[in-house]
């Protein structure tokens, strides 16, 4: 069993299930579907909160999505502890700002590096919100569900993905 | 029996401390499961959007047959409800291929970059998780623009497909399990 957990990779099959069955937990004791990307927007508005004062919780998003530490906020902690306990255990805990694949393509500025994630985390966070939910929430949880809004966003997600991606590091290279 | 099951699981969905605990603890387990299944690491990520590794989509078409077929199993029970989110074309197709470029530059989503901040990765916290938390509250200042004129265009409601269809979801889980099997099948059978 311990050996099991301290392993580095386990099949992208039996993580894949073990995800099924936790959104199908989800649905039976909390009666909602798992999503992460609610929790970035409640926390930026405790964010903002903090900044610019009550008023912020007055917004027309933040009237629909209160900003306040909710089940997702507490699922997105989870993961990173849940991923700190994996990664610990197997021994691939390190620090890393630029990752090999980037290295190879872009040189190892983790400047660069960085700059880029930034951008790319803002065009995720907005479409994210835009889309009303992320590759767990529209992903996993809303396709599983079989809904019409998940499965065209699943699919404009990785549209655009692959397409940029292919731009980014060179068609077929 | 049945009652008390409901009963059961009414209260523990009613409690507020205990669903915060419920949520930590989900997060947990997936959180473990993210990082073991690689799905937490750039080079995954991208090899997936390069369409060299086909990881993510094994963990994600795997948790999709495991979760569709249970949740729908529980639905028949009465102890499970679907929530399917609204959508339109304005809202899941345009905020999509936004969400997909970001994809792409950052190589992780929002629940992966929270994964790769707990195995060490700096790009994933200073640029996923500080641009994603940026662009989360850009998009709630701009929202009341975008509401009418771009986000109902095309609304497609919460709809499912079974309901789309006028069939019955059995109908629709069963064929969507399938064919997600056989394109696993034929991607392993590429060597992917």
């Amino acid at each position: 069993m311990l050996e099991y957990l301290k392993m580095d990779l386990w099949s992208p099959y039996v993580a894949g299930v073990g995800i099924g069955v936790l959104s199908i937990l989800a649905f039976l004791l909390s009666d909602r579907p798992i999503g992460c990307s609610t929790a970035y927007a409640r926390t930026s508005g405790m964010i903002e909160r903090i900044f610019r004062g009550p008023k912020v919780s007055a917004k027309a998003y933040y009237r629909k999505f209160e900003p306040v530490v909710d089940w997702e906020v507490m699922l997105v902690i989870g993961i990173v502890i849940g991923s700190f306990f994996s990664a610990s255990l197997s021994g691939s805990f390190r620090l890393e700002t630029v990752p090999p694949l980037w290295a190879d393509r872009f040189g190892p500025d983790p400047l660069l590096r960085v700059a880029a994630a930034f951008a790319g985390g803002v065009l995720m966070g907005m479409g994210a919100r835009w889309a009303g939910g992320c590759t767990s929430g529209h992903g996993i949880s809303g396709t599983l569900q079989l809904a019409a809004s998940s499965w065209v966003a699943v699919i404009a997600f990785f549209v655009g993905g692959v397409a940029t991606a292919m731009i980014l590091f060179g068609a077929g290279g | 029996m049945e009652g008390m099951t409901e009963d059961t699981l009414k209260g523990l969905r009613s409690k507020r401390r205990a669903q915060l605990a419920v949520g930590l603890s989900i997060g947990i387990v997936f959180g473990f499961l993210l990082q073991k299944g690689g799905v937490t690491r750039y080079d995954v990520i991208v090899g997936q959007l390069l369409l060299a590794d086909f990881t993510v989509f094994k963990v994600m078409a795997s948790a999709v047959i495991a979760g569709m077929m249970g949740v729908h199993i529980l639905r028949r029970l009465d102890l499970a409800r679907l929530h399917p989110k609204p959508g339109s074309w304005g809202s899941s197709a345009v905020g999509g291929l936004i969400f997909g470029v970001g994809f792409a530059l950052l190589g992780y989503c929002p629940g992966t970059a929270a994964g790769a901040v707990g195995q060490g990765s700096v790009d994933a916290l200073l640029g996923g998780v500080g641009g994603i938390l940026l662009g989360a509250g850009l998009f709630a200042a701009i929202y009341p623009r975008l509401e009418e004129k771009v986000l109902k265009k095309g609304d497609f409601g919460d709809a499912t497909i079974p309901e789309i269809l006028g069939v019955n979801p059995w109908m629709v889980v069963i064929p969507a399990a399938l064919i997600l099997i056989g394109l696993l099948f034929w991607i392993e059978g590429t060597g992917l």
